[in-house]
């Protein structure tokens, strides 16, 4: 018997289902699927994905690895001694290397020349409180929890400059936490489209 | 109090003139006391909402930093937490004392519910004001905020918890003292999935209050990521409270409006089963891009299970306004493919409510949700302006709305007063969802370019290095502040004849309901629920796709755009840099 959603349903109420709700409901699981379907096989096809190298790390270990980064592979002046801007240290790391990189309230150290088209393992992690890495102007969002080490194999594929703009609040001075990374063209080939990454 | 009130059965109550209910005296003065505090918490967090937009808008950034986080918090927890969560015990007490024709079984204990409840709140809004904890709503530690404000979301917590158990309590002695036919009205169905998602949510809330409690007096560690986790299982799962009381207020005032009938018990009650069933997985698209967890995980927790909660809400979305077309077909509007909706009463506010709430959650609110819900999307979405966009979209177009609408009712019915500016009234919803369309819209476009959230200052004066946004941006957040100007003046006029209706308004005797058509609703005038032929006839149709073909062109309009989003976010995610 026809009735509203606040009476109460009389009798026998779990008759068969309308054909078209029927049509609906199979449509809108078929699309589910597709939904889930896509994730495991962008997985194996897609270049982006945020699965990397996870591991704990207490913060200060982490802080001595940014260190120990910066004395390998830290960008000297004719005088041997490091190069500053801002006050953070100015690293150009190989190719294929380990990158670290910490967030601090309110900076994220060092700062990066990369080069386009190769592959980096970059380590985000946080001295404090959490923070957010946010890659300007190509918009690619990835969560600093302090205590964990997120290794992202990255490769840069597109030249320039580049800002980490904070985008997880992180205390008052959360707005002027910004970092830098420079892309140069070394001419490496593009890497496949297709593939590669997990 | 009117009707033909008395102390029959026991209990104090007088006879619903409407409808014909017996209305307990404590359920109508619990659902008003709670009314009251939801309207108070809007007022304060509406308040705060214009602060916080003119702040963003860059062109006006009429806050300082310290004050723009710490309204910011007083925005979220106000809400989020207080407005939704008052409001949600209110239904909980109609969907199970007034619609299964019952008293409140713990009247004492319900009001101590209430009590917690209120000192919570102050508790929290007294540490929020004084700047003694400016860590928004997520408190995410190791930020840290006084003791006291822990505390008192425990106890507000507490107290929701009791308030729930007196609504399960509700079901068993309805049951026992045989004051209702058959099974539960759809509308108490979903408010049980509801209530039983509630108490789900505040086992995490517990599960993660107290030990950050213990935290904050210097007891105990909380490891970050754990805390992200267990609290979103809170802040989450909070949110499907929120579809389900929404959903069920959707078949509430589908029956109110237009005499909107249930097509079939059987799927829409399964369709609530499915909210249930998954609910503790929906903690994991907070985290798809934190290091905590693997990918296999949150392949399978960020989609519930594969989707069925998805299923659940498009199943939902489409016997909810197939309920309508039913419903309006069988009362005589055949005509054509979109007769049923011309012919509709887009002048009663509950209906127009009604029909943005479903439209915007979906269209809007929905697709951007599983679309930023993806696991590898979501690279492109997280803490961007895209996420408020998103769920501005949801819980307020979606949810608040709907609870607008029903009020519009609420306060005839229970309240017995007519409604006060009710030219007002009627276009309140319009402006509120019509507003919260644009803001959401340009909000989650803005976050397209990255813009981040929760962020004073997007022009970076004074930072170490400069950043400067596409001149879209300032376009699309000066949209943004326009629409949420919009929205703030339908919020405004929602509280204005709310207070006015309940506290100053003109009574609205029994049976004299046709005297008064320019202050009260349509639906009460003309009750369709009561036109529908008593039958199990179908109205004739000509279409083959069934008897409600213009819902069957309006779910595959929806379809069509949901896939063509989805679609377009994998090939912008695809120009990202190379990640794995
Ligand atoms: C006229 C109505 C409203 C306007 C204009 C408005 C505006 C805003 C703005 C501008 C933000 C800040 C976004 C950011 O900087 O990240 C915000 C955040 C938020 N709003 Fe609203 N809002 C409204 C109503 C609501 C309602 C009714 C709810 C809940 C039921 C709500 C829940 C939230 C939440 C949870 C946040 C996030 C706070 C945070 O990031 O900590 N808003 N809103
Ligand atoms: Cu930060
Ligand atoms: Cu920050």
């Amino acid at each position: 018997m026809h009735h509203t959603g606040f009476e109460s349903a009389q009798g026998v109420w779990w008759k068969p289902a309308h054909k078209s709700e029927k049509i609906w409901v199979a449509i809108a699981f078929a699309w589910c699927m597709v939904l889930f379907a896509m994730m495991p096989l962008w997985h194996l096809r897609g270049g982006q994905n945020p699965s990397g190298i996870r591991a704990r790390v207490e913060p200060v270990a982490f802080q001595d690895r940014v260190n120990e980064f910066v004395a390998e592979y830290g960008v000297t002046d004719a005088n041997g001694s490091q190069v500053l801007e801002n006050g953070i240290p100015v690293v150009q790391p190989p190719p294929g290397s380990d990158v670290y990189m910490m967030g601090r309230m309110w900076a994220w150290t060092p700062v990066l020349f990369l080069e386009k088209n190769a592959q980096y393992t970059l380590h985000l992690s946080s001295f404090d409180v959490n923070h957010g890495f946010n890659l300007y102007p190509f918009n690619v969002n990835f969560q600093v929890v302090p205590g964990y080490d997120y290794g992202l194999r990255v490769t840069p594929t597109q030249e320039g400059e580049f800002r980490i703009v904070c985008n997880e609040f992180c205390g008052i001075g959360h707005h002027l936490m910004i970092g830098r990374i420079f892309v140069e063209d070394t001419g490496l080939p593009a890497p496949g489209s297709e593939g590669g990454a997990q | 109090m009117t009707g033909d009130g008395g102390v029959v059965g026991r209990w104090a109550h007088r006879i619903c003139p409407t409808t014909g209910l017996k209305v307990h005296t404590q359920a109508d003065r619990l659902i008003r006391a709670h009314a009251v505090v939801a309207t108070v918490s809007l007022l304060i967090g509406g308040i705060a909402a214009i602060l916080v937009l003119l702040t963003r808008w860059q062109a006006v950034h009429l806050l300082d930093a310290v004050w723009f986080y710490r309204i910011l918090t007083v925005h979220g927890m106000n809400m989020l937490i207080f407005f939704i969560i008052f409001f949600e015990m209110a239904i909980l007490i109609f969907a199970g004392p007034v619609l299964l024709n019952c008293r409140v079984p713990a009247v004492k204990t319900t009001w101590a519910g209430f009590g917690l409840m209120v000192v919570g709140m102050l508790m929290v809004e007294w540490m929020m004001w004084t700047g003694q904890a400016d860590v928004l709503f997520t408190s995410y530690v190791p930020l840290r905020a006084e003791p006291p404000f822990y505390l008192g979301v425990i106890l507000f917590a507490v107290g929701a918890l009791i308030t729930t158990a007196v609504f399960m309590a509700t079901l068993v002695v309805a049951k026992r003292e045989k004051t209702y036919e058959g099974s539960v009205p759809l509308v108490t169905y979903g408010g049980i999935t509801a209530a039983i998602i509630a108490i789900i949510t505040l086992v995490h809330g517990a599960a993660i209050y107290i030990p950050t409690f213990l935290w904050s007096i210097g007891v105990m560690n909380v490891d970050p990521q754990i805390y992200r986790l267990v609290w979103w299982g809170l802040g989450h799962s909070s949110q499907q409270i929120n579809v389900a009381a929404m959903v069920a207020v959707w078949y509430m005032l589908g029956g109110l409006t237009v005499g909107a009938v249930v097509l079939n018990e059987k799927v829409s009650r399964t369709a609530f089963v499915l909210y249930i069933g998954f609910i503790s997985m929906a903690s994991a698209h907070h985290l798809l891009v934190d290091p905590g967890f693997g990918p296999a995980w949150k392949i399978w927790n960020t989609s519930y299970f594969m989707y069925m909660a998805v299923l659940a809400s498009m199943v939902h979305g489409f016997t909810v306004p197939a309920g309508m077309e039913m419903g309006m077909r069988l009362r005589g509007f055949t005509q054509g493919l979109f007769g049923w909706l011309r012919k509709a009463p887009w002048g009663d506010p509950g209906f127009s409510a009604l029909v943005f709430s479903v439209t915007v959650f979906g269209f809007v609110g929905g697709i951007t949700g599983v679309t930023f819900g993806t696991e590898q999307i979501n690279i492109i979405a997280h803490n961007t302006l895209r996420i408020p966009g998103h769920f501005h979209a949801t819980v307020v177009s979606g949810t608040a709305m709907a609870f607008m609408g029903v009020t519009y009712y609420v306060i005839p019915l229970i309240f017995r007063k007519r409604i006060a500016f009710f030219k007002l009234a009627k276009i309140q919803p319009y402006l509120f969802a019509g507003g919260m369309l644009v803001f959401s819209m340009a909000m989650t476009f803005a976050g397209t370019f990255g813009v981040p959230r929760r962020h004073w200052d997007v022009t970076f004066q004074g930072a170490a290095y400069t950043v400067e946004y596409s001149p879209a941006v300032d376009l699309l957040l000066a949209i943004t502040a326009i629409g949420g100007l919009i929205a703030a003046l339908g919020g405004g006029i929602y509280i204005l004849v709310t207070v006015v209706s309940v506290f100053f308004g003109k009574p609205l005797p029994a049976g004299r309901e046709a005297e008064f058509a320019d202050s009260i609703p349509q639906g009460l005038l003309s009750q369709p629920w009561a036109q529908i032929p008593k039958t199990e006839e179908e109205p004739e149709s000509p279409w083959k796709i069934g008897p409600v073909p213009g819902t069957m062109v309006l779910v595959f309009i929806f379809l069509a755009a949901f896939i063509t989003y989805y679609f377009a976010n994998w090939k912008l995610l695809s120009f990202a840099w190379k990640v794995g």
